[in-house]
């Protein structure tokens, strides 16, 4: 079933046209991957799919679970089940991350009509996750992101990810600022997430992030636009012969 | 439930003009006649059955005030007040003398109910007399000498205090009971000739709290007094006595909301404390007094001279404040270091949204030896507000190896208010080491987004990021207090953004 119907999408940042025209369909259970040189739009289609402010929809449309998503706040698309994993995660100095997951899942809850999360049910579901993630308790107990190391940040994103379960995850660069280990680690955590019922959106320059997490189709962005689709082959040619040749084609 | 998440409730059940505290109270009023003379002043001493000795010193500083001029250096702009055109005394109509919260008009307890302060729930678990040894000792006990208008309304757990040899009381009444304590000590701090606003309070200050712990004791409970203003046009003249003895601790928590009203109101308080040798004094404030509304019109015009005299050797002072509410804050809780190794801290929060506009500080002036002094200053701007951090920190030629570190932290949320730093060194002597750290910064797209992508709303993110922001000094209060307080910051942050 589609997940996402993203239909020939037009943003516009200012006075710009960043999106010519976009469309993209990602069904249930699939990974798909977004490989594009910078400027190309891979960053605003993310922003714009979580409802960040800024970014003006002049034409089309998208459709999450068959609902207008552009119609929805972004705290709503949050609740339904849409995660943004960010390219920079910000620092919140002062506020402990355990604090932080808490008040964003019982928020997403509410928002759902589902019943709180009682401090030892909660606490027995960090404790679950952020162990299969390699977190250590203490890294909780600081202020988010504060302090932490690029690897840190990136598996706090993963560590979300795990609880909030959303149904459609974007995992904006996920490999930039990470070492390989890091990265495996990351990657481990993502394809540990891996449902029948979730969807992934990788984005990313790399070809190398995809061989940890590997993707079912692969679409390369030119311009604001998606010029070409395939499998995750696209993303080994890419590696050989680079962006230019798409250049013309946008 | 996390406090946080809280506070985000309340948040969403208040409107910008529904003030949580802006109710009346029908209750007559016994007057003083309006406007300031003589004859007001000796209406005040009268109605308190003051001895001679008082009102003369009453006199003195209203003759004083008479020479003296409005200050006109912080930065706040508000129109001219006509002091004739006020009233200096009201009290509630005294039915007859209360010696049992039965006995006090219940609708001064309803008003206090709908405060949230429990005192009728306290009184009646505790017992206005509580008998020895049936306390649940898990229960955290907090004395409230509840100031309605101006005269104190009722005491409560007077009987335990005195068992310790502590005196709290409405300060009219130790000046009956304590005269020795209060000739000795009233004005010390803070001297009849202080300023235009403390000189006023002097005149005709009506009520207010008198601490004083003998030495070596440390006092069993927090004491907490509830300031409220309730009759219209009447300007709030509290005083504030703490002496703390040789060796003694005292914990004393000041919280005040006021009702909504149009005219602007006048509060100018004085708070004296006084640290003897080793002793130690821990003062928190949470000010709530009505802001105005959200076109600027109305709200309480706070002026108020605090300063602790650390008159001992190895005394401390520490003052912790939460401030959210008045239209104008004019307010620098101060710490004379006159003992050696004495210590003063100041530790603040100071909130302002819509059109307040608050200038807070302190002074740490350091005169004995070995002195040291902390600032923490944490100043959150929203709305078209203004807010300014004024202090100074000053080593005397004597004071060596004086310390003091600043950091004061503003944070701007929109781009129509205004945070301004305005800080005070001086050293004069080589030995004194001074750090100030100071940080302005906008609360951030990014972090917004964030936290809203993370499914929070955005009046959500920005009470959590707040709280964070401010997290130092919440520690800093009282437990009962840092609930309370974190409550407090996002309700008055609501609206501020988008």
């Amino acid at each position: 079933m589609a997940l996402l119907e993203v239909k020939d999408l037009k943003v516009r940042v200012e006075e710009r046209e960043i999106l010519h025209g976009l469309t993209l369909t990602v069904n249930e259970g699939e990974v798909h991957a977004i490989m594009g040189p910078n400027g190309s739009g891979k960053s605003t289609l993310s922003h714009v799919i979580a409802g960040k402010p800024g970014y003006e929809v002049t034409d089309g449309q998208i459709l999450f679970k068959g609902e207008d998503l552009l119609e929805m706040a972004p705290e709503e698309r949050a609740a339904k089940g849409v995660f943004l994993a960010f390219q920079y995660p910000v620092e919140i100095p002062g506020v402990a991350t355990m604090t932080f997951l808490r008040t964003a899942l019982n928020a997403q809850r509410k928002a759902r009509g589902e019943s709180e999360y009682s401090t030892p049910d909660f606490l027995k579901k960090v404790r679950e996750v952020s162990k299969s993630l390699n977190i250590p308790q203490d890294m909780l107990k600081r202020g988010v992101n504060v302090g932490f190391s690029g690897g840190e940040k990136k598996r706090n994103e993963v560590l979300q990810m795990a609880l909030f379960e959303p149904s459609l995850c974007i995992l904006d660069e996920m490999d930039s600022g990470l070492d390989i280990d890091a990265l495996r680690i990351a990657a481990d955590g993502v394809n540990a997430l891996h449902s029948p019922k979730r969807a992934m959106v990788v984005i990313t320059h790399y070809q190398r992030l995809l061989n940890y997490i590997v993707p079912d189709f692969v679409h390369v962005m030119s311009k604001g636009r998606v010029v070409k689709s395939g499998d995750k082959q696209l993303a080994l040619e890419l590696e050989e012969s680079g962006y230019a040749q798409f250049e013309d084609a946008a | 439930m996390p406090a946080v998440q809280e506070t985000v409730e309340r948040v969403k059940r208040i409107d910008v003009d529904q003030y949580r505290y802006g109710f009346e109270t029908l209750i007559e009023s016994d007057k003083a006649p309006k406007g300031l003379s003589e004859e007001t002043v000796k209406f005040i001493s009268q109605k308190k059955n003051e001895p001679a000795w008082m009102l003369q010193w009453r006199l003195e500083a209203y003759r004083r005030w008479l020479t003296m001029t409005e200050p006109t250096w912080a930065r706040v702009d508000y129109p001219k007040i006509d002091f004739q055109d006020l009233y200096y005394y009201a009290a509630p109509k005294p039915k007859k003398t209360v010696t049992s919260l039965d006995e006090i008009d219940p609708e001064i307890l309803r008003t206090y109910e709908k405060l949230g302060i429990p005192l009728r729930e306290v009184a009646m678990l505790e017992g206005v007399e509580p008998k020895v040894g049936e306390q649940d000792p898990a229960r955290r006990k907090i004395a409230v000498d509840a100031v309605f208008d101006s005269v104190s309304v009722a005491t409560t757990f007077k009987a335990e205090l005195k068992k310790a040899g502590v005196i709290f009381m409405p300060i009219s009444e130790a000046i009956r009971e304590h005269p020795e304590l209060v000739q000795k000590y009233l004005g010390s701090v803070v001297p009849t000739s202080d300023n235009f606003y403390a000189t006023l309070n002097s005149a005709v200050f009506s009520d207010g709290s008198f601490v004083y712990v003998p030495p070596g004791v440390r006092c069993p409970m927090e004491l907490s007094t509830y300031f409220r203003i309730n009759e219209r046009n009447t300007g709030q003249f509290e005083r504030t006595l703490i002496i703390a003895d040789k060796g003694s601790y005292v914990s004393y928590l000041e919280g005040c909301t006021a009702p909504q009203r149009d005219e602007n109101q006048l509060h100018a308080a004085v708070v004296e404390l006084v640290a003897l040798d080793d002793a130690e004094i821990k003062y928190s404030t949470v000010q709530n007094w009505y802001p105005g509304n959200s076109e600027g019109k109305g709200g309480i015009y706070n002026f108020v001279t605090k300063r602790g005299d650390c008159r001992g050797n190895n005394s401390k002072i520490s003052w912790t404040q939460v401030e959210t509410g008045s239209a104008i804050t004019w307010k620098y809780p101060s710490c004379i270091l006159r003992g050696d190794n004495s210590r003063g801290e100041f530790y603040s929060i100071a909130i302002s949204n819509g059109f307040q506009q608050v200038d807070s500080g302190t002074k740490m002036i350091h005169l004995g030896k070995n002195t040291s002094s902390r600032i923490i200053s944490k100043g959150i701007a929203a709305g078209k507000s203004q807010n300014t951090y004024r202090g100074l920190v000053t080593a005397h030629r004597k004071a060596t190896g004086a310390r003091n570190f600043t950091a004061c932290d503003s944070l701007l949320i929109g781009d129509k208010c205004g945070a301004h730093t305005v800080p005070y060194i001086e050293a004069k002597n080589s030995s004194a080491t001074f750090e100030h750290e100071a940080t302005t910064s906008k609360i951030s797209e990014d972090v917004l987004f964030y936290c809203i992508q993370r499914g929070l709303s955005q009046e959500e993110a920005v009470g959590l990021v707040v709280n964070g922001f401010v997290k130092d000094v919440l520690q800093q209060l009282p437990m009962e207090f840092a609930v309370e307080a974190q409550k407090l910051i996002s309700i008055s942050l609501e609206g501020s953004v988008g």
